[in-house]
């Protein structure tokens, strides 16, 4: 396809739209789905087709809306009026309303700070457009980062703004993207590829499926910038297999980018060739260790191997191999469309851009959201999240998951980024915020996710596959109150034991979530420990320990 | 002063010059100096794995321990083998082993010539501060010659690795995840009945521990291990 | 220079390691005149005393009298020392944890007799669910392992213990030895 041909596509797409004046978005990503929003949808089309509106009122999936606790929600545009908690039954309400009055019964404030204090780069397009249709993804500026970067721009020039953007790995660790695809592209070999990370095994997290899900295209084409600006002709992208729905987004959006000539040999007219393909997870979350996911793809059993050599240098069948996380790829397209230096005016000094993040737990709107780096947490939770529900008090938000830590109230102000979220404890991992109030009992929250870091250890190495398993049995005493101080004592050891000598970032980061608990909340153990207590009341404390 | 030459590395480990082919690794390069770094998981002549992590070591400049089998050597390189924090850590490791499993010295087939336990001893072991696990474990005696019993096995992946990489035969694997991790033969099928092993004896011999055994002996003689490297160095020399 | 008030005692263990005691042949006299032997089976008192200076404790915690008498024995003594690997790690009499006690007594007192007799649940202790080495349930000061240790390990421990000093076991002596 030509660039010609391209922004063909956008202007017929746009002149469709024009040519119906009214719209009903229904939101069809998992979250609404499991509310069931294809009921919704079907009842919708059905309204719409009694009343003789099917040429000037479309209704069209579309992906997440980011309010998922408000599902089934639609939008009737283009006048963006929300409506949540949507059932079949209210279609006919809905629809009659296109030409009068909103359904108030059903209205979902755009106003709130929920949508205000949002900045889409990533999730610019979700919830605006069918994932189903690249059409959609073109009128929306859609791969004209793509054609710019290989009709304009040298794979020099491309890293160069990706470096100037000052992304950083949105997988979990935060290195510099410009930095790795620089190695990757400076590595001498005939072959290279390109993988992306799409494994997301954290507990609470749903940020890549709903990228994946919303807006697969953007995804693609990060990849395939990402390819030319390395060398690299062939991408995988590794997704497990408990996202059925990804899976066949991914797989729709794979084949309409061939059929254009966005993917495959001479892509966009050019000599630049690029492939993709889908490689399927069993669902282990050390598979999304770079390492063990490679082993994985290439068949092999997941597991970890020592660094270096990193997979930059010797990766996927020992070629070097750029290796980068769904969020990261989808933040490509926009930062060459727009530049470097405009994606680095947002966020904080060393942490730039915007993130996204998946808010749970105790908190009124519980979705997804996408915040520019450097918000503060009060106003991530109590602003766009909402606060706590039912009047209770807010008492930690955990970060990062099973290789994060819980940041109780006194760091409510501190700006969200990577640096910050590592002086308070805690890292900023995936993008998970797990919101708990004063019914929560830190020596649970520590043990659960213990029980997870033991469960889904690889057992390669000892410390991590002994040691988790010995430090949740102590959390399990303590827990139910048959714990001496001997016991903290050696909790605290093993904790230090576990993270200096694993041979992953599984292991590695496994006690965190203990080790902040332990700092912010001490006297919460001392309390099951010394007063046989649990004090928000969750633990089942053993009778015969009180003896 | 000679320029070395410029595939020698010159470095320092516990404080002795040492000088290495670029291409060795830490540990080679120590025990070429008789300076001892514990290894479980290292063999000479098998890949390696760096799963075991006894062989961490501190590296100046970095806060990260190395583990000095796969670390290779760098111009010059500061090594401790031996400090206050790698011998609690050390001791830890093994202290997790011991309680890992059901280890019963005094009646095990290995006694007196296990790598375990006798890494126990060299660290002043003289009891295991976690608790015992005690998980339920089995022994597999099919096989004709030898057997395989779980209750040793410390998953150092040794016999997976001669198998695959020596004998060609890839009986074995690992089967599982974590704590629930475990060696298998074939696809979890009895020893004896494997179509793939060939009844060479070199997992058994390499094994560190009692975990595998050649039957009818109440008490294994020494292993040997000593084929290894030569088998290694012939193959090399052919190609 | 008063006698060191020694005791030894024997719960769940096979006796090997008082019988290892015994090897000292001729050094029990050295050490007679050094210490003065105030509990053990070996000789007839039937009760813990009070004020024992160093206790040797042969054989795991495996039933309610041995947690019993480990406590008292623990409050009664200053120096504890697990001797051999029962005490020190369980050994041979933890192998029947990971089978439920009522079947390791169904194999014992049922499946494995030729005479039929019922399984104990008079005078005999009850078993502990669990087998476990003595410092899991008290705080231990010395570690004695080998199955058994040796005379001249015992005889080391005691001297070293008699002199006042913690011994260092580190080379002499391992589990199974
Ligand atoms: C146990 C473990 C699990 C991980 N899971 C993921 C994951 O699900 N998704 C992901 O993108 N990165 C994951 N990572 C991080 C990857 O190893 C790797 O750093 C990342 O994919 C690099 O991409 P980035 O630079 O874009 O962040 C995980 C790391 C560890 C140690
Ligand atoms: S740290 Fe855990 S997950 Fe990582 S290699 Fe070791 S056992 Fe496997
Ligand atoms: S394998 Fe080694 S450590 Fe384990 S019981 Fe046998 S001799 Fe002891
Ligand atoms: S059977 Fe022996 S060689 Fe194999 S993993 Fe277990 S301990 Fe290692
Ligand atoms: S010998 Fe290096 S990790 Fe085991």
């Amino acid at each position: 396809m030509t660039p010609e041909q391209l922004s063909q596509i956008g202007a017929d797409e746009a002149a469709a739209r024009a040519s119906a004046p009214q719209r009903l978005y229904v939101c069809m990503a998992a979250g609404c789905i499991s509310s069931s929003s294809d009921a919704v949808k079907k009842s919708l089309e059905a309204a719409v087709a009694e009343r003789g509106l099917k040429g000037t009122c479309p209704v069209t999936g579309v992906g997440c809306m980011g309010l998922c606790s408000r599902g089934p929600l639609v939008s009737a545009e283009p006048a963006g009026i929300l409506y949540q908690d949507v059932s079949p039954g209210d279609a006919g309400e809905i629809v009659q309303s296109l030409s009068g009055e909103p359904v108030a019964r059903l209205q979902c404030s755009r106003d709130l700070p929920f949508f205000k204090r949002q900045v889409g780069v990533v999730l610019e397009n979700s919830g605006r457009i069918d994932p189903e249709r690249l059409e959609d993804y073109v009128a929306a500026q859609g791969y004209e980062g793509l054609v710019q970067a290989l009709t304009e721009m040298s794979p020099a020039e491309v890293i160069e703004q990706v470096s100037r953007s000052g992304l950083r790995g949105r997988g979990g660790a935060g290195y510099p993207t410009g930095l790795k695809w620089s190695t990757v592209a400076k590595a001498q070999a005939a072959t290279k590829y390109v993988v992306c990370n799409a494994d997301e095994g954290d507990p609470g997290a749903f940020m890549d499926r709903s990228v994946l899900e919303s807006d697969p295209q953007r995804v693609l084409e990060g990849m395939i910038i990402a390819g030319y600006a390395v060398g690299a002709s062939r991408g995988y992208i590794y997704v497990r297999a408990e996202y059925p729905l990804a899976i066949t987004r991914l797989n729709v959006a794979i084949r309409q980018a061939k059929h254009h000539g966005l993917l495959g040999t001479q892509i966009a007219n050019t000599e630049f060739a690029f492939d993709i393909e889908l490689r399927l997870g069993a669902g282990a979350f050390v598979c999304g260790e770079e390492t063990a996911l490679i082993a994985s793809i290439e068949g092999g059993r997941g597991t970890p191997r020592p660094r270096p050599p990193y997979p930059a240098q010797a990766g996927l069948y020992g070629a070097p191999t750029l290796i980068n996380n769904v969020e990261t790829f989808a933040n490509i397209p926009a930062i060459i469309r727009k530049g470097g230096d405009w994606y680095a005016a947002m966020g904080t000094a060393r942490s730039k851009g915007t993130k996204v993040f998946a808010l749970t737990g105790k908190i009124n709107c519980t979705g997804l959201i996408e915040v520019p780096m450097g918000m503060s947490l009060r106003e991530i939770i109590f602003e766009v999240g909402g606060g706590v529900p039912e009047g209770r008090k807010f008492k930690a938000v955990q970060t990062g998951g099973p290789s994060g830590g819980c940041i109780p109230e006194q760091f409510l102000d501190m700006p969200v980024d990577y640096d910050s979220l590592a002086q308070a404890g805690s890292i900023m991992g995936s993008g998970g915020m797990i919101v708990m109030d004063d019914s929560s009992c830190m020596v649970d929250v520590a043990k659960y996710f213990m029980e997870f870091c033991m469960s889904e250890s690889c057992g390669k190495c000892i410390p991590c596959r002994a040691g988790t398993a010995q430090m949740y049995d102590l959390l399990a005493k303590i827990s139910e109150g048959r714990a001496g101080m001997g016991d903290l004592e050696m909790l605290e050891n093993l904790c230090d034991m576990v993270k200096n000598t694993s041979l992953c970032g599984l292991g590695q980061s496994a006690p965190n979530p203990v080790l902040s608990t332990l700092r912010y909340f001490r006297d919460e153990y001392l309390a099951h420990i010394q007063e046989k207590r649990c004090p928000a009341g969750v633990c089942a404390i053993k009778q015969e320990a009180n003896a | 002063m000679n320029p070395a030459a410029p595939d020698v590395k010159t470095l320092r480990i516990d404080g002795v010059d040492v000088s290495a082919r670029a291409d060795q690794t830490v540990l080679e390069a120590a025990r070429e100096k008789g300076l001892s770094i514990p290894t479980l998981c290292h063999l000479d002549g098998l890949s390696d794995v760096g799963a075991c992590r006894l062989c961490l070591v501190e590296v100046k400049g970095t806060s990260k321990l190395m583990p000095a089998c796969v670390t290779r050597v760098e111009e010059g390189m500061e090594v401790t083998t031996q400090s206050d924090r790698l011998l609690k850590y050390r001791r830890m490791i093994l202290e997790l082993l011991f309680a890992e499993r059901n280890h019963v010295c005094s009646v095990c087939v290995a006694n007196g010539h296990c790598d375990l336990q006798w890494l126990g001893q060299a660290h002043g072991l003289t009891h295991v501060q976690f608790p015992y696990r005690y998980p339920k474990l089995s022994v597999d005696a099919s096989h004709m010659r030898f057997a395989v019993d779980h209750n040793r096995c410390i998953l150092c992946t040794r016999c997976v690795r001669v198998c695959d990489e020596v004998e060609g035969a890839h009986t074995w694997d690992v089967m599982g995840r974590g704590i629930e991790s475990s060696v298998i033969t074939d696809l979890q099928q009895p020893w004896g009945e494997s179509d793939t092993c060939t009844s060479c004896g070199k997992c058994v011999q390499v094994c560190p521990t009692g975990a595998l055994f050649e039957k009818g002996r109440a008490r294994s003689v020494v292993k040997d291990r000593d084929f290894l490297p030569y088998l290694a160095m012939m193959r090399e020399g052919k190609r | 220079m008063s006698k060191v008030r020694l005791a030894t005692v024997w719960l769940d263990g096979c006796s090997g390691c008082h019988m290892s005691f015994l090897d000292m042949d001729e050094r029990l006299l050295d050490l007679a005149g050094r210490i003065e032997l105030v509990y053990s089976p070996l000789v007839d008192y039937k009760e813990y005393p009070e004020n024992v200076d160093v206790v040797l404790v042969e054989g795991s915690i495996s039933s309610e009298e041995d947690l019993h008498k480990i406590k008292k024995i623990r409050e009664r003594s200053k120096i504890l020392v697990s001797l051999g690997d029962c005490a020190v790690t369980g050994n041979v009499p933890a192998m029947r944890n990971a089978f439920k006690t009522g079947d390791v007594l169904r194999r014992v007192y049922v499946e494995n007799v030729s005479v039929p007799s019922p399984t104990p649940n008079q005078v005999v202790p009850a078993l502990l669910p669990r087998v476990c080495p003595v410092h899991e349930v008290v705080p231990v000061d010395v570690f004695v392992p080998g199955c058994p240790p040796s005379a001249d390990t015992i005889f080391f421990t005691l001297t070293e213990l008699v002199e006042g000093r913690r011994p260092d076991l580190t080379g002499r002596t391992r589990f199974g030895a």
